[in-house]
């Protein structure tokens, strides 16, 4: 069936409640209100509050309680309203829930999924418009998992909750009402950690994940009809681990790469994948690594988000001048 | 002893326990003072690393507590835990061990004096973020009442966790959820150097329970058997009628915050401490049993024999256990496959 990306993060949970009812919904207003976003509309009437809980506003209680719900052995998948209210449970995650393996040396684990709107898309303001996904991915025992459409959004989400490990997953706010794609009623699961090539090319190499995958896209087709290039296109699905094969062998097939990404440029992911590329490519490098990033400033919005998330003309600029050096 | 023989006040009427009970009770309290004891020796020879802080005064709380609870019941606590870990059933050798940093610790030495986690005993780590740990509680409550199950989880505070956001965030979860765990603030007045009057509005920390609709009583912490039975009806509340409890226990540690200020010294007199150490849990509840006579002095000097015993086998096992492999540095992150 034909579902936008609400519809598809809201049928993966759904099946998986259905499949193993060690799995729980909690966050803010998930239950009877159904999600700011709707991904949890109607779960509650069907599995009931004690699985699909409407916490408190206490962002820390509800990381804090799913990882002692982890611990005991359920599979809570929490929403944060939006990324920009993690940094009340920041630590949470950080302190305990990605440790909590290597402290007790694998005696506890977390097996839990972080859920969270990130990103710019839907003119609105600080703290509901950042892309953080550099902090989660900087921490070692997270996995950072970010979809690029509701077919991928709804089999990732499905492997995340079944991963042994605690999975943060960034849900692009832009993209929940963007299209609608063909998602198969069976559970379809896809690899955490493997990168995707979703347009295949020898010129160039265009990185990126999340909502700037259809900016990528769009530059892509640009550069074949106005410029006759033929970029490469490589959907990250997964930022950390990540799939540093996969870059490596597309950047020594086309020389060249721009790394597109909605968070801030300095420290961002970018630079680890530009690192990454560089030590295992290094000899087959025509030009240096561009990145086309967020400006270093706090996100500007709404009047200015046009001109803080990058666009097309910007991902254009710097392929161009890639592919002229 | 005249006393052992007046058949008008018998041992058990008296105290309350029966002589086996008063044994466990006097020889886990001697064992976690001996095991701390030691470790502090250690700590000074170089070989426990980082800070090292000791729950010495504080016996009767994790003893006591730890007493009335099943095996299968779960305890989570702060960074001062070596106690309630040992009181509820860990190995002291391991424990040791895991101070030492070796690769027989109870977290193959990774973990540390903060961070002993035994899941063989429920016992679910020490945690080194003030108040952090108090929703991992309240998550463990719901999830054995989401299973069905009927264990209780006890969480061990401090009265420095209380003006942390965390606190009320869970005492309100676990109240609203109707979660059985037992909220035990260890309060010995002392937020590392800072008084509870320099650090809260309301210093009767159990009377946060009432905002709640929480059962809450203040307890001796410093009376294993008042511990006990205060402990006992919050267990039952918890198991039965899946109630929270806040107990707030009044205790006092005789050293310093950590082995950086072991005496303690900066922010109390020293009549203070002394006045303090008149109430030691373990000198009182010896003095009461004999009183009782629900053991002997021969009994309690066999319990001591065994528990020192039993210590110096601990430090022998941590000093023979070998370093971790360094390939064990990188395991652990990921579930491997």
């Amino acid at each position: 069936m034909k579902l936008n990306m609400v519809k598809a993060l809201n049928l993966a949970l759904r099946q998986e409640m259905e499949r193993d009812r060690d799995v729980l919904v909690l966050g803010e207003d998930v239950g009877v209100d159904g999600g700011v976003f709707r991904v949890t509309e109607d779960l509650q009437r069907r599995f009931g509050s004690q699985r699909v809980i409407d916490s408190p506003l206490a962002e820390a209680a509800i990381i804090g309680a799913s990882v002692g719900m982890a611990l005991y052995g359920l599979k809570p998948v929490c929403e944060i309203q939006f990324s920009g209210f993690a940094f009340q449970c920041f630590h949470q995650i950080e302190n305990h829930a990605a440790r909590y393996r290597q402290r007790s040396q694998g005696r506890f684990h977390c097996a839990m999924v972080v859920r969270m709107p990130y990103g710019g898309g839907v003119r609105a303001l600080e703290h509901h418009s950042e892309s953080e996904e550099q902090f989660y991915a900087h921490i070692p025992g997270l996995k950072m998992v970010i979809p690029s459409g509701p077919r991928n959004a709804r089999a990732l989400l499905v492997s995340a909750i079944r991963d042994p490990d605690p999975v943060i997953f960034f849900e692009a706010k832009g993209l929940y009402h963007a299209a609608r794609e063909e998602v198969p009623d069976d559970p379809e699961m896809m690899p955490l950690g493997r990168a995707q090539i979703v347009r295949e090319g020898r010129d160039l190499t265009l990185i990126s994940y999340g909502a700037m995958l259809r900016v990528a896209r769009e530059a892509a087709d640009t550069l074949a009809q106005e410029d006759g290039a033929e970029a490469e296109v490589i959907d990250l699905l997964t930022v950390a681990p990540l799939d540093r094969a996969t870059l490596a062998a597309s950047v020594q097939k086309t020389g060249r790469a721009v790394i597109i990404h909605e968070a801030p440029q300095s420290f961002g992911p970018g630079a680890e994948i530009a690192a990454s590329i560089m030590e295992r490519a290094f000899l087959s490098l025509e030009a240096p690594i561009k990145r086309v990033a967020a400006y270093d400033v706090p996100f500007v919005g709404f009047a200015r988000e046009r001109a803080t998330v990058p666009d097309v003309p910007r991902v254009l600029a710097a392929a161009r001048e890639t592919l002229a050096f | 002893m005249a006393r052992r023989t007046d058949v008008r006040k018998p041992a058990a009427a008296a105290l309350g326990v029966d002589a086996a009970t008063a044994r466990r009770l006097l020889a886990d309290m001697m064992l976690i003072r001996r095991f701390e004891e030691k470790a502090a020796e250690s700590y000074a020879l170089g070989k426990i690393g980082g800070f090292l802080h000791l729950s010495i005064g504080e016996e009767a709380v994790a003893d006591g507590a730890t007493s009335v609870l099943r095996p299968d019941d779960y305890a989570i606590s702060t960074y001062r835990e070596h106690g309630h870990c040992l009181a509820k059933g860990s190995d002291p050798r391991r424990a040791m061990a895991e101070l030492y940093g070796r690769r027989d610790g109870l977290c193959k030495g990774k973990g540390g004096s903060m961070h002993l986690f035994d899941r063989s005993v429920n016992f679910l780590g020490g945690h080194a973020i003030v108040g952090a740990h108090l929703p991992l509680a309240a998550g463990v409550g719901f999830a054995i009442k989401y299973q069905g199950g009927d264990q209780v989880v006890v969480c061990y505070f401090g009265d420095g966790a209380v003006p942390e956001g965390e606190f009320h965030e869970a005492m309100n979860l676990s109240a609203l959820w109707k979660l059985p765990v037992i909220w035990i603030c260890e309060n010995n007045r002392y937020a590392m150097g800072t008084s509870i009057e320099r650090a809260l509005a309301q210093h009767d920390i159990y009377k946060f329970g009432e905002v709640y609709g929480i059962p809450a009583e203040p307890m001796d912490g410093m009376d294993v058997l008042a511990v006990r039975t205060t402990v006992a009806r919050a267990v039952e509340r918890a198991r039965r009628d899946k109630m929270p409890s806040l107990l707030e226990a009044r205790t006092y540690r005789f050293r310093g915050h950590s082995m950086r200020d072991p005496a303690g010294a900066v922010y109390r007199t020293k009549e203070e401490v002394e006045r303090e150490k008149l109430r030691d849990p373990i000198v009182l509840f010896h003095a009461r049993v004999l009183e009782t006579g629900a053991l002997a002095e021969a009994d309690v000097r066999a319990i001591e024999k065994d528990v020192n015993d039993r210590i110096d086998e601990a430090v022998a096992f941590a000093d023979a256990s070998p370093e971790p492999p360094l390939e064990w540095l990188l395991t652990d992150i990921f579930k491997e496959d």
